[in-house]
């Protein structure tokens, strides 16, 4: 094993999707997550990444590339953004169904407008239903080591889906962090060249993403959705195997000091981050309190939640994006709905907060937890708190 | 196919749906669509293929049959072919009609 080195996040995803080996990338320049690709592309100029590098005019391109170089049998990346994730959305939806196993980092940032180049969800959440798995990190160790497993986990022909990896914006991109790096040969023996089921080639033609009548959309769409389902198991499985091969184990729901706990928060991103070192704040001070981490968002590891939120008497949700008009934020929607049918269910509080980088700092923490408390003494639990908007 | 598309379960679809067989496109019977078909007139018919040339599904047909028609100037012209629709995949979209040089071809309404 090697040692501890410090390097910016960004730059350690780019260096895992060079262990990775990947044959093409096409990618275009959005904030946050310019580093990835420009790294990449000096990767690719300097001789020590073999792969194509497209410089493509927009992310509707850079999706659209790599959906030709993933139907061709090429191991596939790009990287993007905020807007560029926006633009990408209509190529999202035909990339997932038509079982390409393109890996991409969204440096999660807000959607204009206002303008503004910072951190929260509301990139990833307007396309949270398109059919790729999607995984969330806490830091860039976690990122580094998600980025290598997507692809085995892409690739995998139980699966063969798409992979996006998220990684909070600035919050994670543009820090610099230590982490255990992997050799070369550990990453060649644990993901295998890519073989497809399927490849476009003059010699064997075959039509991919082909007009579907209403008569046989339906089964297409189930199809689809068990894939995505069951793709949980691979995850698991792969995600083992990296456990035993380094030592870090990642599951798709973690929980943390929640043994004696009443109260949990449900964090997902950096936030899981943060939210052990709030517990331990909080713990000091006596509040049994604990943490539960959600890091597979697609697909939505519902069984998890029921098994452990179950638990506890209050949990609160920690969300990162606001969905204007809506019941309360996607993290809370989908463990209300998943929680709905069962009996004696925790209280669930929804606290929509860090909207487009305001930082939320422990101190806050304590702040939401006494309005959920005092809200449940009162019995007036609202659906969700915009948490520290100014009145 | 195999089979008619009701019949597919969604455990019976290809990985990504790809259709892996080559050219099943023609058991998918367009004619069904239409509301209009074309008809020739074969005595007004130059046989110059423009129809033929500009039918987007490839549905017009070139057909061997003797036909003698009495021309502008009275003379007698003798063809060795014909046009005709194809009405399992013609959608009646009426470009022939449209491109016909001499006006031959008529679009008239498709009655049950």
């Amino acid at each position: 094993m090697t040692k501890r080195i410090g390097m910016e996040v960004s730059l350690m995803v780019s260096e895992a999707v060079k262990l990775a080996n990947v044959d093409v990338v096409a990618a275009y320049p959005i904030t946050p997550q310019t580093h990835i690709v420009e790294h990449l592309s000096e990767l690719v100029a300097d001789g020590e990444l073999d792969a194509e590098y497209i410089c493509v005019e927009s992310e509707h391109s850079a999706m659209s590339a790599c959906a030709g170089s993933s139907a061709a049998g090429a191991r596939t990346y790009t990287a993007t953004a905020s807007q560029g994730l926006q633009l990408m959305s209509e190529v999202l939806y035909a990339v997932a169904p038509m079982r390409l196993p393109v890996v991409m980092t969204v440096a999660n940032r807000t959607v204009a407008a206002p303008l503004t180049i910072w951190n929260d969800h509301s990139d990833i959440m307007a396309n949270r239903d398109c059919g790729w798995i999607m995984i969330f990190v806490e830091n860039g160790q976690e990122d580094y080591d998600q980025t290598i497993c997507a692809f085995k986990i892409a690739e995998d022909r139980r699966v063969l889906l798409p992979v996006i990896v998220n990684m909070d914006g600035f919050i994670l991109s543009h820090v610099i962090e230590p982490f255990v790096p992997i050799d070369q040969k550990t990453v060649d023996g644990f993901l295998p060249p890519y073989d497809p089921i399927y490849t476009m080639h003059p010699d064997e033609p075959i039509t991919m993403g082909a007009f579907s009548m209403p008569e046989m959309f339906t089964e297409t769409k189930k199809a689809h959705d068990v894939a995505l389902r069951e793709s949980k198991a691979v995850i698991k499985e792969v995600w083992e195997e990296w456990g035993k091969l380094t030592g870090r184990q990642y599951t798709a729901v973690e929980e943390y000091k929640t043994d004696d706990a009443d109260t949990v928060f449900v964090t997902i991103g950096s936030f899981s981050e943060l939210g052990m070192e709030v517990v331990d704040i909080m713990r000091e001070k006596g509040l049994k309190v604990g943490l539960v981490k959600i890091r597979l968002f697609r697909p939505f590891p519902t069984d998890d939640i029921l098994s452990i939120l179950t638990k506890f008497k209050n949990v609160l949700v920690i969300d990162r994006f606001l969905p204007l008009g809506g019941v309360c934020g996607p993290l809370a929607e989908e463990i209300k709905a998943a929680l709905y049918a069962v009996e004696n269910s925790p209280v669930i509080v929804d606290f929509v907060c860090g909207l487009s980088g305001r930082d939320v700092p422990p101190e806050e923490f304590f702040g939401m937890y006494e309005t959920a408390v005092d809200a449940i003494k009162k019995g007036a639990v609202e659906q969700f708190y915009l948490w520290g908007v100014r009145e | 196919m195999a089979k008619p598309m009701e019949q597919y379960t969604w455990r019976d679809l290809t990985v990504g749906n790809v259709v892996d067989e080559l050219g099943n496109s023609t058991e998918y019977h367009t004619g069904d669509w239409k509301s209009q078909r074309p008809q020739w007139n074969q005595e007004k018919c130059i046989r110059c293929g423009v129809c033929w040339n500009f039918c987007p599904d490839n549905a017009i047909e070139k057909r061997a049959g003797e036909f003698i028609v009495t021309g502008k100037d009275g003379k007698k012209v003798k063809y060795d072919h014909y046009f005709v629709a194809d009405l399992e995949y013609c959608k009646g979209c009426g470009i022939c009609a449209h491109e016909c040089v001499t006006g031959c071809i008529e679009m008239i309404e498709e009655v049950d």
